[in-house]
């Protein structure tokens, strides 16, 4: 039973950080379509910039803002400098843009900063384990829960209680008739990927947090993870893209903990594998609905 | 009926092409403010491409496209619609996750003061108190009658001066038609001007003052209502006489 629950604690924070993730791409498909690739690299821009707001000196408080402001521009500055000029092209298209800008900001990451992990000076307040009974929880692993809850809820009372947030989940439904309402199509496209540049920068400061480091592939695993939790959930859905992100958390967590050792290093092998199931049941993904993508 | 003579819309050579499909060619039309003008045609005349380009959905050119003095030609939906003009679109497009009351508020975006929203808001639930009861359902749930009368009560939110409806009875029973067109002849008293693209000419044609009939994306035949309710064209190809 402890051990269970100690299993259940260490999958909400895994799984919380791919939730955080794949509603991160969710919220940027279910608007315009596109998938982007280049998600995982809002997350390293997140972490250089955490990086050096340290190593210039600034608290850890001041870095984590800085580190959440720079996710936010940089995701709303890849939709002017890339994604506009595209916007309403084929599916084909804007996913081969979404690649290009991600493989050109890995590699200016490996050439103008370095190609090797930068370490990164998280406080040692943050290093701790709390014990609670038999339950052993690090410090970031709790905050990392913390602060996934309260981004879901936040995010959700935006959706639902703003004036921004009901033209959001408008827009995902039929965007031209939104533009009819009198909302600009640039503000809506540039809302979409502010949020998920502050899904990817939360996400990137946690991932940070837990390692202690940043290389310019920091964010290629977990945005790959991210985006086969989307597929689970039905990509476009923003609940299903939480619901897969939990599940992916929860049985990457699972098989950790019960494989035999000598299987351990194909645990992603067998989380696909699970995956592919779950696609077999329902090609269009677990909570996936209807979304017309219409310009 | 309050029909002035100032032109509130202005359209010379308007043309509609998807790729190598012209949809529309050529089309002059003019509205009158507080005029119901109907758009009439077969399906697939082009009638809905008329609209759509009309406040910027459909890819368009045209020697002179102009709304209150304002030309449409260079602008985007979101500020055609802010300048005065709106569409209900075919099939009424309602957004069904969200609630009546949302999808009225999103109708009234471009007030920019609360007090204009909810003032607007509250004169849409007197206008369909049907709507009031339903208010915190979604819109989805509604039926299809019910649906209409959101989907021109959000148009309306935006308080235009022209309002575009595109086959606002499709699909609904008799008795709701009848309400509708009820609706659109208020609507008119109340002092819109409304292009009304309608396939049900009998009763577009009893409610408008003027129209057009629309064929491969021309206009074939133009009028007061009355010239075309007389029309053997008319006659022979709708009204089965
Ligand atoms: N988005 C579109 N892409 C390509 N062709 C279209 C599109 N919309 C309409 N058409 C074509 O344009 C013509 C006119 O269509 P439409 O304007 O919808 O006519 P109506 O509303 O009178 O039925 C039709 O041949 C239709 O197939
Ligand atoms: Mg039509």
């Amino acid at each position: 039973m402890d051990i269970f629950l100690q299993q259940l604690l260490n999958a909400l924070s895994l799984g919380g950080t791919y939730a955080l993730l794949a509603l991160g791409l969710a919220v940027v498909f279910s608007i315009i379509g596109l998938i982007n690739f280049a998600h995982g690299e809002l997350m390293t821009v997140t972490g250089y910039a955490i990086c050096f707001a340290l190593i210039w000196g600034l608290p850890f408080p001041l870095a984590v803002i800085g580190g959440l402001v720079v996710a936010v521009a940089a995701a709303v500055l890849m939709e002017r400098v890339a994604f506009r000029p595209v916007r309403g092209a084929s599916g084909t298209t804007l996913l081969l843009t979404s690649f290009a800008v991600s493989a050109i900001l890995r590699v200016l990451f490996q050439n103008v900063i370095s190609a090797r992990p930068i370490p990164v000076s998280i406080p040692t307040s943050l290093s701790g384990v709390i014990t609670i009974g038999p339950l052993h929880l690090g410090t970031i692993q709790l905050i990392s829960i913390i602060v996934t809850l309260v981004m879901l809820l936040g995010l959700n009372l935006f959706l639902h209680r703003t004036m921004a947030g009901r033209a959001m989940r408008a827009a995902s439904e039929d965007f031209a008739v939104l533009r009819l309402m009198g909302m600009r199509a640039n503000s809506i496209v540039a809302t979409a990927f502010a949020i998920s540049g502050l899904l990817a920068g939360v996400a990137g400061i946690l991932w940070v947090a837990q390692r202690g480091s940043v290389d310019p592939l920091m964010g290629a695993l977990p945005v790959l993870k991210a985006f086969i939790a989307a597929i689970i959930g039905g990509l476009g859905s923003l609940s299903g893209a939480v619901a897969g992100g939990f599940l992916l958390g929860f049985i990457e967590v699972i098989l950790q903990a019960y494989l035999p050792e000598s299987l351990l290093p194909y645990r992603d092998a067998f989380a696909i594998l699970l995956v592919i199931g779950v696609l077999l049941f329902r090609p269009q993904g677990l909570l996936a609905r209807k979304t017309i993508i219409k310009l | 009926m309050t029909t002035s003579d100032e032109t509130l819309l202005s359209i010379e050579g308007l043309t509609v092409s998807y790729g190598p499909v012209e949809a529309v060619r050529g089309i002059d039309l003019t509205v009158k403010r507080g005029e119901i003008v109907t758009l009439l045609g077969a399906n697939g005349a082009g009638k809905s491409s008329t609209l759509n380009a009309l406040v910027g959905l459909a890819p368009r050119k045209a020697r002179k496209m102009e709304f209150n003095g304002i030309n449409l030609l260079d602008l985007p939906p979101e500020t055609i619609v802010r300048r005065g003009m709106t569409l209900v679109p075919e099939g009424r497009r309602v957004f069904s996750s969200l609630t009546v009351n949302e999808n009225l508020m999103l109708g009234g975006a471009k007030h920019a003061a609360r007090g204009n929203l909810v003032a607007a808001k509250a004169d849409m639930l007197d206008l369909f108190p049907i709507l009031a009861e339903r208010l915190h359902q979604k819109a989805g749930s509604l039926s299809g009658g019910e649906q209409q009368m959101l989907a021109i009560a959000r148009a309306l939110m935006s308080s235009p001066d022209l309002l575009l409806l595109d086959e606002p009875s499709l699909g609904l029973a008799p008795q709701i038609v009848d309400r509708i067109f009820d609706l659109i002849g208020n609507l008119r008293d109340r002092g819109l001007t409304i292009l009304l693209v309608e396939q049900n000419v009998v009763q577009s044609l009893e409610i408008a003052d003027r129209g057009y009939v629309l064929a491969n994306g021309r206009v074939e035949l133009l009028g007061s209502a009355d010239d075309l309710r007389a029309s053997p064209e008319i006659q022979d190809a709708y009204l089965g006489v």
